[in-house]
């Protein structure tokens, strides 16, 4: 697909800026539903000397807002549906500009396959140097990466603060009902966990089941 | 030894059936493939995971599967698609309030698009009259049937789609949202989203797309041509278990078992499905109910043999609504993305349709009977009402 250059008044032979555009001077836009990580992605890139960097979180009248910004390049979260809308700038025939996807240039396979695996993907309008692009691509991937771990980490804690819980109450029902101290309770579905070859919040747990169960 | 193992890309809609049932019901596991059904959200998703690899097969748009093997709109990844998960599938759903319009407007059975089409256009004349903004009209992806149905229908009442109306993507989650808060005044999906409009109140049927056309290719199941000429047994034991997949959930036996396994996939529930499956559909919040058989077609009366007529179909929408230029040589790629000579080697040669088939295959409720050797003349039909170039898709 041949690409469009960008402006009205630029398209004529020539008339494009040499040696590309400086960074500072691209315009980035991000569509991300998640505010916490379209923060991230937007403190790196503003880190990295890109100034004109905005977030779009609303889906609704997306193209409109794309348009009204201009943007060069367009940041979207995989799992955003809203991709689907973007793709209809691909028909827009009589408009000057037309975004190109990340994706066109098929020469850097590993690259893409790290960006749909990070769950981001990108799409540039006309014009940009692709080394540019790449090195937006990168800073994005990591950021998506590291936003991922944070993730996970903030699950786990959440799961373990969970998994207290479970054991605490767990501990409650046989304090009352056999008289135990709060380490005798413990002791007690440990050793059942080590014999049934279970986790203790799984034995925890089926001694809250089967307390609701005689209640 | 031991099962394959496929991963295979869908878009949780209805007419993924036959591949629901595949994989879920045991049918690719007689095949001795272990599948992995990959929930995705969006087309362009689907598209890219397949093109790159991601994913071996996938539920696909069947005009994303002609326009990806043509390089149109994004990169060229020839794609093969041996096996139609579904014929048919969408319906046309609008506002209360435009139906309503519509009906007041309406010179005979609004239920016939030919009128509903010539009233749609009376209204929309008389919003320009008014300096009104024009009607907005969801669908879900460039290509897709969605966008080609709805243009089909408004420009058979006169209505240039690209002037006088403004088409918009949106996703199909999406669409009942904004029918709610009024950003669009209808919108063409497929089973269950119309379904879910009517239920909420926010929306009446308008048509069922097979009122508009009788047979056309919605979804079909595609790899990458590179990789299906690599994987040539993987890929027959997939149209085998695809083929008894599809006859299980044609079968009315099998009615609860297919439709509570497809609700499971698409967290809907079963009787909503089974709407789809059956083809008997509520149409508005008052209850009447619709019914037309060919609403959704599994593996029925060959729904599931590919069909290049059907492939050149699409390639003459895609020209006719300006996303590229006509090409004979664009029109062979295009048909040969359709591959009946895959489906029929793998589960042998089909029996001829029975009656009650369209005679050019399509079945349009207005204008010639589509030939394949002739696009020019299909596309001339067409290009009356306005002076000058075929009319390109703009969004504004």
């Amino acid at each position: 697909m041949a690409e469009t250059r960008k402006g009205s008044d630029s398209s004529s032979p020539g008339s494009q800026p040499q040696g590309g555009q400086r960074d500072s001077s691209l315009k980035i836009a991000i569509v991300d539903e998640s505010p916490i990580r379209a923060a991230i992605l937007e403190d790196g890139l503003r880190e990295a000397g890109f100034t004109q960097v905005e977030r779009i979180a609303e889906t609704h009248n997306l193209l409109v807002r794309i348009y009204a910004m201009d943007p060069d390049v367009i940041l979207i979260d995989l799992e955003s549906p809203s991709r689907d809308m973007l793709e209809q700038m691909f028909q827009m025939s009589r408009a000057v500009k037309r975004p190109v996807a990340m994706f066109v240039d098929q020469s850097d396979t590993a690259s893409i396959q790290a960006a749909v695996d990070a769950g981001v993907s990108a799409y540039i309008v006309g014009g940009l140097k692709k080394e540019r692009i790449t090195s937006i691509l990168d800073l994005c991937i990591s950021r998506f990466n590291a936003f991922h771990r944070l993730q996970t980490e903030l699950d786990q804690a959440k799961d373990a603060l969970d998994e207290r819980k479970v054991i605490d109450r767990a501990k409650g029902v046989l304090m009352k009902a056999k008289k135990f101290s709060e380490e005798e309770a413990y002791a007690l579905m440990r050793k059942t966990a080590m014999n049934e070859n279970k986790k203790i919040v799984d034995i925890a747990q089926s001694v809250l089941t089967a307390a609701e169960l005689f209640k | 030894m031991s099962a394959i193992r496929l991963r295979i890309g869908y878009i949780p809609l209805v007419d993924a059936a036959a591949l629901i049932v595949a994989a879920d019901l045991g049918f690719t596991a007689a095949e001795n493939l272990d599948v992995e059904l990959v929930r995705e959200v969006s087309w362009s998703n689907v598209r890219d995971k397949l093109n790159i690899g991601l994913f071996d097969a996938a539920h696909l748009l069947a005009p994303v599967a002609v326009a990806s093997s043509l390089g149109i709109g994004h990169v060229r990844v020839p794609i093969v698609a041996p096996f139609n998960l579904g014929l048919n599938g969408n319906a046309i759903t609008i506002s209360p309030r435009l139906f309503a319009a519509l009906e007041s407007r309406a010179d005979g059975d609004i239920a016939d698009p030919k009128v509903s089409a010539l009233a749609l256009a009376r209204v929309v004349a008389e919003r320009k009259t008014r300096n009104a903004e024009p009607l907005t009209f969801g669908m879900t992806f460039p290509f897709s049937h969605h966008n080609y149905q709805l243009r089909y229908w408004m420009a058979a009442g006169g209505i240039d789609p690209d002037e006088d109306v403004r088409l918009v993507v949106l996703p199909p989650p999406y669409m009942v949202e904004s029918l709610t808060n009024g950003h669009v005044d209808g919108f063409c999906v497929g089973a269950p989203w119309n379904s879910v409009a009517v239920d909420a109140g926010i929306g009446r049927i308008l048509h069922f797309g097979c009122e508009i056309q009788s047979r056309v290719t919605e979804k079909v199941f595609a790899a990458r041509e590179s990789w299906a000429n690599e994987h040539p047994d993987v890929l027959a034991a997939l149209i085998r278990a695809l083929a008894a997949a599809a006859d299980f959930a044609e079968a009315p036996e099998s009615l609860t078992a297919v439709s509570t396994a497809i609700a499971g996939r698409l967290g809907v529930t079963p009787e909503l499905v089974a709407r789809a499956l059956t083809g008997n559909l509520k149409v508005a919040f008052d209850g009447t109910v619709r019914a037309n058989d060919r609403y959704l077609m599994i593996g029925r009366n060959g729904a599931a043999r590919p069909d290049p007529v059907q492939a050149a179909w699409i390639y003459a929408q895609i020209v006719r609504w300006g996303q590229a230029p006509l090409s004979e040589e664009s029109l062979a790629l295009a048909q040969a993305v359709f591959r009946p000579d895959l489906y029929d080697a793998a589960v042998g040669v089909s029996p001829p349709l029975g009656p009650g088939e369209a005679a050019d295959g399509i079945g349009g409720f207005i204008g010639p009977a589509f030939n394949p050797a002739d696009i020019a003349g299909h596309i001339a039909f067409w290009r009356t009402k306005r002076a000058g170039k075929p009319q390109l898709s703009v969004v504004r």
